[in-house]
């Protein structure tokens, strides 16, 4: 019987690589793709903590997640596109026009 | 050790495996992929804790819906630009001090999280109690969550615009 601890650590451990991606890419996409490991250790860890209460509320809060996070990749890479249109490269470090 | 023990470290293994693999392959086109398998790897960890609903709304939205857009915004912006869309890692040392810190700061909330124990879980259909909370308790989220999917397409539809 696997309990609710295994589960928080495979969570855990996928946000934690995640993490690492958001760090260490340059390319804005691979960025995204970081964000998007970490999210899923979340809803990991909500739907553990619903099965293991017996509670309905995180898996609805999984679903909301889901949703938010398919729009949130969606402007996303819009704005990843726009920016690909006026500076020709998506490579986080060189999108430095707030620079002073 | 019974089918479920098996299936957890089968599951795990895979799901970490294609998660490293999405922050360290060199190629982006790979790593999307690789993102699908870990997508699709989470369902069935929703699916051992008994969750066909979410294993479903996973597949659909997660593994098939994001990873085509991502996908599409790849063939964009590298066909472009004709590069190769080799991608190149910056600070991974200190990328990896940083992740382990913050792992080892969740594993010492962990332990000294008092989880109770276990109650009983939910018997029978999840998928209609479910339903029942969304028009429920959570009416007013749903509703905010269909203005926030409009917002999110009229601004990705204002963004990715052509200038013309």
């Amino acid at each position: 019987m696997i309990g609710l601890p295994a589960y928080l650590v495979l969570g855990a451990l996928v946000f934690s690589i995640g993490l690492f991606g958001v760090l260490t890419r340059r390319n804005a996409v691979g960025i995204l793709l970081g964000i998007e490991l970490m999210l899923n250790a979340v809803n990991i860890n909500l739907v553990a903590f619903a099965r293991f209460n017996g509670d309905v509320a995180g898996l609805v809060f999984t679903l909301f997640t889901i949703s938010i996070t398919v729009a949130e990749v969606a402007v996303g890479l819009a704005i990843v596109i726009a920016i690909f249109r006026v500076r020709r490269t998506v490579e986080a470090d060189r999108l430095d026009l707030l620079r002073g | 050790m019974t089918l479920e023990t098996v299936g957890f470290w089968v599951v795990a293994t895979v799901l970490l495996a294609s998660s490293l693999a999405v922050v360290l392959t060199p190629n982006l086109f790979h790593a999307v992929l690789y993102l699908a398998a870990a997508l699709v790897a989470t369902g069935v960890v929703f699916l051992l804790l008994e969750q066909p609903f979410l294993f479903a709304v996973q597949l659909l939205l997660y593994a098939g819906g994001v990873v085509t857009i991502v996908v599409f915004a790849i063939m964009l912006t590298e066909r472009l630009v004709g590069e190769r869309i080799a991608q190149t890692s910056r600070h991974v040392v200190n990328g990896a001090i940083v992740a382990a810190a913050v792992f080892v700061g969740i594993m010492g909330f962990l332990i000294g999280a008092p989880l109770g124990a276990p109650r009983p879980a939910e018997t029978g259909d999840t998928t209609a109690a479910i339903g029942r909370a969304l028009v429920g308790p959570f009416a007013v989220t749903l509703e905010l969550l269909g203005v926030l999917l409009v917002v999110a397409l009229l601004g990705a539809l204002h963004f990715a615009r052509s200038e013309e």
